[in-house]
């Protein structure tokens, strides 16, 4: 493939994930903290990000298997991620986030079950698409071409 | 981003997630702010000199002894959830010390919690950021640093007119009396103006 059409691809998925809500403003504002003496900042945080969902959806998981659930722990576990997710712009992630911390604060266990899944799946599929995207921008530097700034109004 | 005059102010941050930390990081350096990162309210305290007095650190290195302050910081920007610690109870230390009270504070938090935004402002926060914090927010640090220095640098000069009094030091003398003429009158009309909000209410 062509450069430019790579280029157009990433413009176009880019874009998509925005739409589809994916992403949010949040998201570029990593994107303008990103320059020639950070060029991987991005990436950088957003493995950051990969790191720390990971272990607090296991944590999570532990936690909601126990027999008495400690709702308190569980809480400042989705607080976190709530957090992270809200500063790398992963909207769809945080907002499953607040649906289950009015679980949390219910102490009801099975809307928490509920909520977990929901956020591990909003929490894969973002994963899957900043892969998809951040494969696209190596595809473009290593063809030599350079990454096309996105704009849009937030 | 060029060497502007601001670089030389130095801002400690304190957040206890590392997403966070890197984030903040960068939206100061690219506000040309010079940045220290810690994760935790006792490290920040441990960083500013300020040692409790129940926790002595034996490893402390006699050179730098307590509540001194190796290290020049002109802001604090603290996160307000965090294990251990909070940004409220870092900010309540930092104003109750004698030798750090001067230093600004601005607290951040995720949870727009106003009952918890009047209590760090009543604490003496400068400002209170939600977060994601964005460049944005960032410009209204600038005017409680440059605050801070000049009324560092006021007490200075005007310790100096008070211990010299010769005719040199009498011209800076009448600036200086005459800035806090302009104080005391911007203070009068704060004043002034404090009771008449109050009945607007």
């Amino acid at each position: 493939m062509e450069v430019v059409q790579i280029q157009r691809r990433l413009v176009d998925y880019t874009k998509s994930l925005f739409m589809e809500g994916f992403l949010d403003g949040q998201f570029l504002q990593l994107q303008q903290l990103q320059d020639e003496s950070n060029p991987d900042f991005v990436v950088e945080v957003v493995s950051l990000f990969f790191d720390d969902s990971e272990k607090l959806l296991n944590e999570l998981t532990i936690a909601l298997d126990q027999p008495n659930v400690d709702f308190k722990k569980v809480d400042g576990h989705v607080h976190q991620l709530k957090g992270s997710s809200s500063s790398i712009g992963a909207q769809r992630v945080k907002n499953a986030c607040i649906a289950f911390r009015s679980f949390c604060e219910g102490q009801n266990i099975e809307g928490c079950l509920a909520c977990l899944q929901q956020v591990k799946q909003e929490y894969y599929l973002v994963k899957n698409k900043l892969e998809t995207l951040f494969r696209l921008e190596q595809q473009i530097v290593a063809s030599g071409g350079s990454i096309p700034m996105i704009e849009m109004g937030f | 981003m060029g060497m502007a005059a601001e670089s030389q102010f130095h801002v400690l941050a304190v957040d206890d997630s590392i997403i966070d930390r890197k984030l903040i990081e960068r939206l100061l350096k690219t506000s040309s702010y010079q940045v220290t990162t810690v994760d935790s309210g006792t490290k920040a305290l441990e960083f500013l000199g300020l040692h409790q007095n129940d926790t002595v650190n034996p490893n402390t290195p006699s050179a730098s002894p307590n509540n001194h302050q190796d290290v020049e910081v002109n802001l604090v920007l603290t996160d307000y959830c965090m294990p251990g610690m909070t940004g409220y109870d870092l900010l309540k230390k930092i104003k109750e010390s004698s030798s750090l009270r001067n230093i600004p504070v601005v607290i951040m938090s995720s949870e727009n919690v106003p009952s918890r935004i009047t209590r760090c402002l009543e604490e003496g926060a400068e400002e209170f950021f939600l977060k994601p914090v964005r460049l944005s927010d960032l410009s209204k640090l600038r005017p409680h640093m440059l605050k801070t220095k000049f009324n560092d640098q006021y007490q200075k000069q005007e310790e100096n007119a008070a211990a010299f009094q010769s005719p040199k030091q009498h011209k800076t003398e009448q600036n200086l009396q005459q800035k806090q003429c302009n104080n005391n009158k911007r203070k009068a009309i704060d004043e002034g103006l404090s009771p008449l909000r109050r009945r607007t209410r």
